[in-house]
């Protein structure tokens, strides 16, 4: 779909744009603004590169074992029948408990299949529109008080299983 | 959470390498996942100072604040129990901007502030989740977003030959997972109703 891609390609450029424009009618000093924000950004990385390499490597290990190989062969009988991918099953899972944890899994993902194949692709997408549901809901509901969460979980399910859904369809678009 | 997925990786990776003679394999793959995880916030310094500095000038000449009035309206129609003058609500507008345009740190403040405020509107049943609570939160976790910054570094790290190419398809994506979660909060709502 050259369409979408179209689309992609915009998006940065107009955001760029719409934001410089609007910081220069509302008198701001634009370029200040953006070196002070860029500070923040190299601070947040810096904050995140211990538990890239904690989480790497320990994806790392397991998939050096052979460990996620036997996984996904062992869920491709169960997969096939519903048309996901098998190598997609751990992350699916994993996203639900913890962001980083999936994030690991979606490099190991990167790393040996490309971004740009068909399993790259449906998994930047997943990554994209889908939250840690229970690692939200246990940090919100602490928070307010909250015992019983009522039709969260089902909701927040259902919201996940509909983007899934949606990645593996429009990745198979592209 | 995180303790003990991480502790199972490493634990099943180690035994599984192991019983299954990949010991070799598992020491080179954990001393390269390390130099990976390195190269990879290489890159990331890259994207993510460009984001956050962008982000820091539409905070300061008020994008952010406009967008959370402009969102009212839909507020009004997703939260119908919650008064329009409420502090919850400009919380909740607030966080779902700051997801919206991928600024993490500022979304979990106000949503903890958004889920407190709340609080102070349940108090009928205070240890269950109200309506608009149920709703925050399957909104929250329906994900909303923009750009998928940290995503199009991964791809960029990664060798993609357009790493901003799956912007358009996540937007499609996370709508449809966003419509989904409203649909079943107006039905959730509406349900209770009918049963009075």
């Amino acid at each position: 779909m050259k369409f979408f891609l179209i689309i992609s390609d915009f998006i940065i450029p107009a955001v760029l744009l719409g934001i410089v424009v609007y910081g220069m009618k509302k008198k701001r000093p634009v370029y200040d603004d953006f070196v002070e924000g860029a500070k923040e950004g190299m601070k947040t990385v810096a904050g995140i590169l211990p538990t890239l390499i904690g989480l790497m490597v320990g994806v790392g290990v397991l998939r050096a074992s052979g460990f996620l190989d036997m996984l996904a062969q062992v869920t491709a009988g169960l997969s096939s029948k519903i048309a996901f991918p098998a190598e997609l099953i751990p992350v699916v899972f994993v996203r639900m408990f913890s962001s980083s944890a999936a994030t690991g899994l979606s490099l190991d993902i990167f790393d040996k299949y490309g971004p740009d194949s068909y399993i790259g692709l449906v998994t930047s997408i997943m990554m994209s529109c889908t939250e840690t549901i229970f690692y939200t809901m246990s940090v919100y509901c602490i928070a307010a008080g909250i015992k019983k969460t009522r039709w969260t979980l089902p909701g927040a399910l259902l919201c996940t299983f509909a983007g899934i859904a949606a990645s593996v369809l429009i990745a198979g678009m592209l | 959470m995180l303790n003990y997925i991480w502790a199972v990786l490493i634990i099943i990776g180690v035994i599984y390498g192991a019983l299954t003679g990949h010991m070799a394999d598992v020491t080179n793959g954990a001393l390269d996942s390390a130099k990976d995880a390195v190269e990879l916030c290489i890159t990331m310094l890259g994207v993510m100072s460009l984001w956050t500095g962008l982000m820091e000038i539409a905070t300061r000449s008020g994008i952010i604040e406009a967008l959370t009035r402009r969102l009212l309206p839909v507020m009004h129609w997703l939260f119908p129990n919650v008064p329009d003058n409420h502090p919850a609500m400009s919380h909740i507008s607030t966080n779902m901007i700051a997801n919206f345009l991928g600024l993490g740190w500022a979304a979990t403040p106000a949503g903890l502030m958004a889920m407190k405020s709340l609080s102070e509107l349940n108090t009928e049943h205070p240890d269950s989740a109200s309506d608009a609570m149920c709703a925050f939160l399957v909104i929250n976790i329906s994900s909303i977003q923009l750009i998928p910054v940290n995503i199009i570094a991964y791809r960029s790290q990664y060798g993609s030959a357009n790493p901003a190419a799956i912007i358009c398809p996540a937007i499609i994506a996370t709508s449809i997972s966003t419509v989904a979660g409203i649909i079943f909060c107006k039905l959730a709502c509406a349900r209770k109703k009918g049963l009075g």
